[in-house]
């Protein structure tokens, strides 16, 4: 662990990343304590410019308090990034263990149906799922779910494929070990590096198209995102330029703080690119 | 001697910081006279392929260099010049061939135009002089149809073919030195004799000074003038190839030629009458499958174990000889069941283990172990040493204590300390390794090992170790081994008994003794008459 962090560290931007990710997730859990109440709520000071009438940020077109929308909005956008990414996480390594294991006939059908998930444009394929089952916290991540999934399938397979036929797992054939526990207890341990970096990274794709989706207006009406202020001060943004920015900043440092990070656990966690730097 | 080609004097090669040592070749002296071969011997680790590389400048600079000390090349002092010199002289004055020819060879390039550059770079002929000098080339190493051959891509030629095509273009411009790294490590040994006849030719027609890198005496006794063998980084003793391998005076080289397996077979043991294993007419094809929706082509069908019949009595050691590709491995495999066989019948204890289905299987999995080649892969570098030992056991439904137990008492058998019980597989050496999958494969109390190759991995001091814990078990368990090897030493020191394998065909089988006195098939003879360094038996 010791010597991970090491590595870890040795990458400054990655460090940076976590800097800025660890800050996100501390606004976003103490919202509720710096901005008390309902975010949706307005004033009687719409368009106030940043600093005025004590809005940090500004205030939109009815009066709502920017900052104090960023601030809750950072908590659905974290929460939907992560139970979106680990719901694709778990599915994609299911698909993509059983395929690369079995092969076969097993690899053949739930390969094709991971193929027919890929073949739709996935921001589309997002819209379309949330215009169907009706716009809903739940559905954005169910919609988020259903498009990045085949993508760790496809690397759990591949990294299924390499494992399966190494000695150590043959080894444990000779055992007479069970199927399951080959997979859980010996492959699976030795491709968690290549997962975590690819979860790290969908992360943030999952908070670019909640956010894309609160914009159309498919996010949930009940819930503040940062995809939602773009989406309402857009049509303001020449005469209220704060109302769009700063959720738009929001987005941009806390996608890139997590990319830098994944980057960074990808140097830590691959040894064959340790000595790259 | 007079007219030195090659002068290296008290060259010193550094490694980056943190590494096992500061240098990895400290105060390296070697001369080479033109016409003459130079073998430098010793383990892994032991820096010799480094030295080739400093010869060639091709060390990974900035972290390893040479840090003190000339290379002196007719004159010039290879540490010194210039890349660009350095350029000049790599291929049309010293050139090198490498281990592994495949991954020498660029794989989108025909072999003729790789041969091709060469000229380009070295010398100003025009295309079609360049194509005509490169199918003579191809000739001179008696590839056949090299006209076909100048067109090929590497993937289209076999191993040896490739080598001798890397040796064409290693030899183009006729260098003064060629330096060869292990360069039939990866052939089989009838290609490797073949191989070793023809770079002494080439050496003799052109007075080339060989540095010939290798770690197999064999090799040594058979084509060396003068020898350099070395250990962690240090020339422990040069001398006359006669001199050295016959009266070493090192303790180092002493240990070293101690441990190169004997060609003389082992006194025959009494035979039992009791047979443990029997397979009776084992198929097994590769290939001949079509994609998902049928389209296409079937792929082409390998029988990569052709009608096999072996038998195995108990407290026998069988070996299966034969060069690579010739199925053995998969016989291996599908005798402990890790591949399914076509056809045929494989009886352990009187009963076909080929209709058992996985549940059915689990218990006779306990008779039958395997102890596989690579002591790398072979061990799960996520799972604690003590789990690895001690799971087989609980597979099979002993209780912790006594998995545990076993284990502990396991360890001690193979000579590996209680502590390793805790440690994880990265931090044990490759013969320390293969103690742990010796134990794993004896967890179960098996009455039969199959071994797939167990030394072939190691250096041979550590070899003759591994070996030796091998034949220490087997009396004491009175354990059944099936010992797959391509190195017909190994063969000679192990087992009792012989089935020589090629394509996938048991040609001849007998008495390990009776095999080397007297073989049988053509192949056999082949195979024997190949093995390096036979004038040399100590």
């Amino acid at each position: 662990m010791n010597d991970f962090w090491k590595r870890f560290s040795r990458n400054r931007s990655a460090v940076l990343g976590l800097l800025i990710l660890c800050l996100v997730i501390f606004v976003a859990s103490i919202a509720s304590l710096i901005y008390p109440g309902d975010p949706f709520l307005y004033s009687q000071y719409p368009l106030s410019k940043p600093g005025e009438n004590g809005f940090l940020l500004g205030s939109d077109s009815i009066g709502r308090d920017v900052a104090s929308g960023i601030a809750h909005g950072a908590k659905t956008s974290l929460l939907i990034g992560l139970i979106a990414t680990f719901a694709a996480v778990l599915i994609g390594v299911i698909f993509g263990a059983l395929a690369g294991y079995y092969g076969g006939l097993v690899d053949d059908v739930l390969m094709r149906v991971t193929e027919v998930f890929q073949t739709i444009p996935s921001f589309i394929f997002a819209i379309l799922l949330v215009a169907i089952i009706k716009p809903s916290i739940e559905s954005v991540v169910i919609a988020i779910t259903v498009v990045s999934w085949p993508a760790v399938a496809r690397l759990v397979r591949g990294e299924f494929l390499a494992l399966k036929n190494r000695e150590f797992v043959q080894a444990c054939h000779t055992l007479g070990m069970g199927d399951y526990r080959i997979m859980l207890k010996e492959m699976l341990p030795n491709c968690l590096s290549p997962i975590i970096v690819i979860g790290s990274l969908m992360v943030a794709t999952a908070i670019l198209i909640e956010s894309g989706l609160a914009f159309l207006g498919l996010g949930d009406p009940n819930v503040m995102s940062w995809g939602f202020q773009i989406s309402d001060g857009r049509s303001m943004l020449r005469v209220a330029w704060w109302i769009c920015t700063f959720p738009g900043i929001a987005i941009l440092i806390t996608v890139l703080a997590i990319n830098l990070v994944g980057e960074g656990l990808n140097d830590a966690l691959n040894p064959r690119l340790r000595e790259r730097n | 001697m007079t007219n030195s080609l090659l002068k290296i004097s008290n060259v010193d090669i550094s490694l980056p910081e943190g590494s096992e040592r500061l240098l990895a070749v400290e105060n390296l002296c070697i001369d080479l006279a033109p016409g003459e071969t130079l073998c430098i011997v010793g383990e892994s680790g032991s820096g010799k392929s480094l030295t080739a590389r400093a010869l060639m400048g091709l060390l990974p600079a900035p972290h390893v260099k040479v840090s003190q000390g000339q290379i002196d090349f007719c004159g010039e002092d290879l540490t010194k010049v210039t890349e660009r010199r350095l350029r000049e002289i790599r291929g049309s004055e010293i050139s090198m061939i490498f281990q592994e020819p495949m991954t020498a060879l660029n794989p989108v390039m025909t072999i003729g135009s790789q041969i091709d550059e060469i000229f380009r770079y070295h010398v100003s002929m025009s295309a079609a002089e360049r194509r005509e000098r490169a199918i003579q080339l191809l000739d001179d190493v008696q590839l056949p149809d090299p006209a076909q051959i100048v067109n090929s891509y590497p993937h289209e030629l076999s191993g040896g073919q490739r080598q001798r095509a890397m040796i064409a273009m290693a030899l183009a411009l006729e260098p003064k030195i060629l330096i060869a790294d292990e360069p039939t490590t990866a052939l089989d040994v009838t290609t490797q004799a073949q191989i070793l006849k023809l770079i002494s030719d080439m050496q003799a027609e052109h007075q080339t000074g060989v540095l010939f890198i290798t770690h197999d005496f064999g090799v040594v006794a058979d084509i060396a003038d003068r020898v350099a063998v070395m250990q962690y980084g240090h020339v422990v003793e040069t001398g006359t190839v006669d001199k050295v391998l016959n009266n070493p005076e090192h303790p180092y080289t002493q240990a070293l030629i101690s441990a190169v397996p004997s060609l003389l077979p082992r006194s025959a043991r009494a035979r039992s009458e009791e047979t443990v294993l029997e397979v009776k007419n084992v198929n097994k094809t590769f290939g001949g499958g079509s994609s998902f929706f049928k389209f296409g082509k079937p792929s082409r069908v390998v029988d990569a174990v052709k009608d096999v019949t072996i038998e195995l009595r108990r407290g026998e050691t069988l070996g299966v000889v034969g060069e690579s590709g010739s199925g053995k491995s998969t016989l291996a495999r599908c005798i402990i069941r890790l591949m399914d066989s076509d056809s045929g019948q494989i009886i352990l204890n009187e009963v076909n283990i080929c209709d058992l289905n996985r549940a059915e299987m689990r218990p006779w999995r306990a008779k039958i172990q395997m102890v596989f080649q690579d002591p790398f892969a072979s061990l799960n570098p996520r799972v604690k040493i003590g789990q690895i030992i001690r799971q087989g056991p609980i597979i099979q439904g002993a209780t912790q204590e006594e998995a545990e137990a076993r284990t502990l008492e396991l360890l001690e058998i193979v000579g590996l300390d209680e502590r390793a019980f805790n440690r994880y597989p990265h931090e044990f050496s490759g013969g320390q390794r293969q103690r742990i999958g010796i134990a794993r494969a004896l967890a179960l109390n098996p009455e039969i090992l199959v071994a797939d190759e167990p030394v072939s991995a190691l250096d041979v001091s550590i070899q003759a170790q591994i070996l030796s814990l091998l034949d220490e078990i087997r009396t004491k368990m009175n354990l059944s081994m099936v010992f797959i090897t391509h190195d017909l030493r190994v063969a000679a020191q192990v087992c009792d008994r012989l089935a020589v394998m090629r394509y996938g065909e048991i040609v001849e089988t007998g008495a390990t003794a009776d095999i080397f006195d007297s073989p049988q098939h053509s192949y056999t003879r082949d195979l024997l008459a190949a093995v390096p360094g036979q004038h040399w038996e100590r």
